[in-house]
């Protein structure tokens, strides 16, 4: 089976010389869902957004059978839908439905065809009575189901989330767990919430100042780097 | 100082409007830098930043406190024409959603406030932002901003014939030269502040350039509003001056018109003196924003 | 809240809900000129203006008596140069200001109340206003009330901590603070804006904005805004023709 994602010795640094990510090698196969933990700053974050481009470092990234650059960021950016931790700023538009049609607007669809497909989007995600809501009166769960949707409209065969479950209160996080369930395409989540990556993830990968420390399923990493409220954390802030 | 719909002589803000409309036209094209659309989300967002900061207080004295109005502030982190942009749609927006201003009085108060108001927080630091004299030129950036747009507000209300007695308009004038210098003072202490937040939200007053006719620009925006102000409250003034140059009696060539009498009346009427009166100001008005035009462009390709 | 009262009424339901943004826009324009424009026989013609306005509200099932309430907003301004000019001796012009003024909010409110903001800005385009602005528009409202309410929780996380100091001091201290608060939103709203333009690249974003369609024009919005334009028109051609 040949990998969605393959990244090969992945390195950035900022501006300012601090390095975020220090060599880092990563797969995704198709079907499947792998987490990313680690604490705050270790790189989880910076390294997804080098996956669409929005960040680009050196090391080779191969996203569909297409290596990573400047000419092939349209068409890799419609394989991977993106959900940032902050669904505010992600429904940047007026409406629930003009947001989710953003996507399919951008890759050139006719808008007849964009509202038929933003439509379906919001369906899939039970959000289509919310269409003509303003982002800013619905809750952090309906939020998170709208962007989950806007993404869904671009028919990417990844998504990425970035710490979906803060804002979400447990009913919330239980009811996007079952979304997710039902969604075929590979998933990367990037997350603090331990039972929320166990419940949906086979594997996961452990980061640790910008690189994989550990890799294996979600059970074992939490022991292995004492990941939970026991005190016992390793990695420093 | 927002105008609602009601007060204005239909010349006046039929000529506003007018004016506005390309000129706001022009400068979203350069602030939009060619065909790219992505400044929007930025220009959008400090415009709602803006909203927002007038609800924070700062204290004055004796129980009062005043607040931003962020026309120069836009301006040193934006830029003159996303400022203008953004002041703008604040301007739509008050109106439209607040009911703060009317929508026929838009014109005017687009260019009391967005163009001219803005040009005026720009030519001080323009002139002296980089030197030594620094927070003054942003002092009075900010102070030369309020008052341009409330003096040129106040005229325009006087020209379409509101009537203002002399103790009011005393008042009116002490309350903007107070808002003024509070404008200027907040301004130089959030640039202040800014600074020490990251160096790079403030542009740099770019150096050398043509001061030369920055200087007469500021002169020429100083002239035009001292007299827009003069014209309106001395309109007869302006007449005895136009009948004096002969400029009268061509208007009364050019107006020759088969109802003889009714020509007469028109003629005489303190509606067109007054309106001569304003239009003569708003003339040098745009005498200096062409200035301001042609020295800017001169920038671009410097 | 005075806008969260109006974006709830323009989210209702009613023949004037219903019509285009365009038109409703070009007949509130054709009415402004009207009123402002408008020089004699103001009590006859006000009156009817008034009678037209009222049943507009009726039409597009408004509260009536919070719409009158919610366009007095610009009242105050007007009745201090009303009074002046009453003082003066001319009633008539007083008289003009306040009708003016206050039927041109009512206008104004009819309009906004019957049109969800964003639908109104897309409107706009068809009338010739520059689409970059009508954008910066659109995104300031878009988060104008996530703004204000950051602005709010930092004005309260100052007033808590602003009492220490006391007298002259104080105002410098409390000036300062209020400089330094706004500088941080200045800069969460800048990150905020690089954030949403991530957002929009992570989603094709290429340098235009391309948008769903903005509606159709359709005969009743045409027969709408005939019939908008033209009644006011006709009634202040009758009334001017009736005094004579």
């Amino acid at each position: 089976m040949t990998p969605l994602i393959e990244v090969r010795g992945l390195h950035f640094h900022y501006d300012d010389g601090t390095r975020a990510l220090n060599g880092v090698d990563f797969h995704l196969f198709p079907g499947e869902t792998v987490a990313l933990l680690g604490a705050n700053g270790s790189g989880k974050t910076t390294f997804v957004l080098h996956l669409n481009g929005l960040l680009m470092g050196q090391g080779s990234i191969e996203v569909c059978g297409m290596r990573l650059s400047r000419s092939t960021l349209a068409p890799i950016r419609r394989k991977i839908g993106l959900v940032f931790q902050d669904s505010e700023t992600q429904l940047f538009m007026p409406t629930v439905l003009e947001d989710v049609a953003f996507g399919p607007l951008n890759s050139g669809m006719p808008p007849d065809q964009a509202l038929q497909r933003a439509l379906a989007a919001l369906e899939v995600t039970g959000m289509r009575e919310a269409s003509h809501k303003a982002p800013y009166h619905l809750s952090a769960g309906e939020k998170k189901r709208v962007a989950i949707a806007g993404i869904l409209a671009m028919q990417p065969e990844i998504l990425i989330l970035d710490e979906p479950t803060t804002y979400l209160d447990p009913p919330g996080q239980s009811s996007l767990i079952q979304l997710l369930r039902s969604l075929p395409q590979a998933k990367i989540l990037v997350t603090h919430d331990t039972g929320f990556a166990e419940a949906l993830a086979q594997r996961a990968c452990f980061f640790e100042r910008g690189a994989i420390t550990g890799m294996g399923p979600v059970r074992q990493l939490v022991q292995r780097f004492h990941w939970d409220r026991t005190g016992a954390g390793c990695a420093p802030e | 100082m927002h105008i609602p719909d009601g007060f204005l002589a239909t010349p006046v803000w039929a000529t506003l409007d007018a004016a506005a409309a390309p000129a706001v036209i022009y400068v979203a094209r350069r602030a939009q830098r060619g065909l790219e659309e992505s400044q929007a989300p930025l220009l959008g967002v400090m415009g709602a930043f803006v909203f927002a900061a007038q609800m924070i207080n700062f204290p004055v004295g004796v129980g009062t406190s005043g607040h931003l109005v962020g026309g120069a502030l836009l301006c040193y982190t934006l830029g003159p024409a996303a400022a203008t942009v953004v002041m703008t749609a604040i301007l739509a927006i008050q109106a439209l959603v607040f009911q703060d201003g009317g929508i026929l009085a838009l014109g005017p108060n687009i260019v009391n406030m967005a163009l001219l108001g803005v040009l005026a927080a720009w030519l001080p630091y323009h002139l002296w932002g980089h030197g030594r004299r620094r927070r003054l030129a942003i002092f009075l950036g900010g102070a030369c901003s309020v008052l341009v747009s409330a003096v040129l507000a106040l005229s325009e209300l006087l020209i379409s014939g509101v009537r203002m007695p002399g103790s009011l308009l005393g008042i009116s004038l002490a309350l903007f030269a107070v808002s003024a210098a509070l404008e200027g003072a907040i301004t130089v202490a959030v640039i202040a502040a800014l600074e020490a937040v990251n160096p790079n939200f403030v542009r740099p007053s770019e150096n050398g350039g043509s001061r030369i006719l920055a200087a007469v620009a500021a002169a020429a925006v100083f002239l035009a509003v001292a007299g827009v102000m003069f014209a309106s409250t001395h309109p007869d003034g302006i007449w005895r001056l136009a009948q004096n140059i002969g400029l009268a009696s061509h208007a009364r060539a050019l107006l020759h018109t088969p109802l003889a009498s009714y020509e007469a009346d028109f003629l005489e009427s303190p509606w067109l003196r007054k309106a001569l009166g304003g239009l003569t100001g708003l003339a040098l008005i745009f005498g200096a924003c062409l200035l301001f035009g042609r020295l800017a462009a001169r920038h671009r390709s410097a | 809240m005075h806008h969260v009262v109006l974006e709830r009424w323009s989210r209702g339901d009613s023949p004037l809900h219903r019509r285009d943004p365009r038109a409703k826009t070009a007949a509130l324009l054709i009415f402004l000129v009207l009123i402002a424009t408008s020089r004699a026989h103001l009590p006859a013609l006000g009156a009817a203006y008034l009678l037209m306005l009222l049943a507009g509200v009726v039409w597009a099932r408004l509260p009536l008596a919070a719409a009158l309430a919610r366009s007095s907003v610009v009242l105050p301004f007007s009745l201090v140069f009303a009074a002046i000019s009453w003082m003066a001796g001319d009633a008539a012009r007083a008289g003009a200001l306040l009708t003016k003024s206050y039927f041109s909010a009512l206008a104004v409110l009819l309009v906004i109340s019957t049109t969800p903001l964003p639908q109104l800005l897309r409107g706009l385009e068809g009338l010739g206003v520059p689409r970059f602005l009508l954008m910066v528009a659109q995104f300031l409202y878009r988060y104008l009330f996530v703004i204000s309410e950051e602005a709010q929780h930092m004005r309260a996380a100052s007033l808590a901590r602003g009492a220490s100091v006391r007298g002259m001091a104080a105002h410098g201290a409390r000036f300062r603070s209020a400089a330094g608060a706004l500088a941080v939103l200045f800069a969460r709203s800048y990150a905020r804006a690089g954030s949403i333009h991530q957002a929009m690249l992570a989603r094709g974003f290429e340098g235009r904005f391309h948008l769903l369609s903005a509606g159709r024009f359709r005969w009743q919005d045409g027969i709408f805004l005939v019939a908008a334009g033209g009644l006011p028109a006709a009634m202040r051609f009758a009334v001017e023709r009736a005094v004579r």
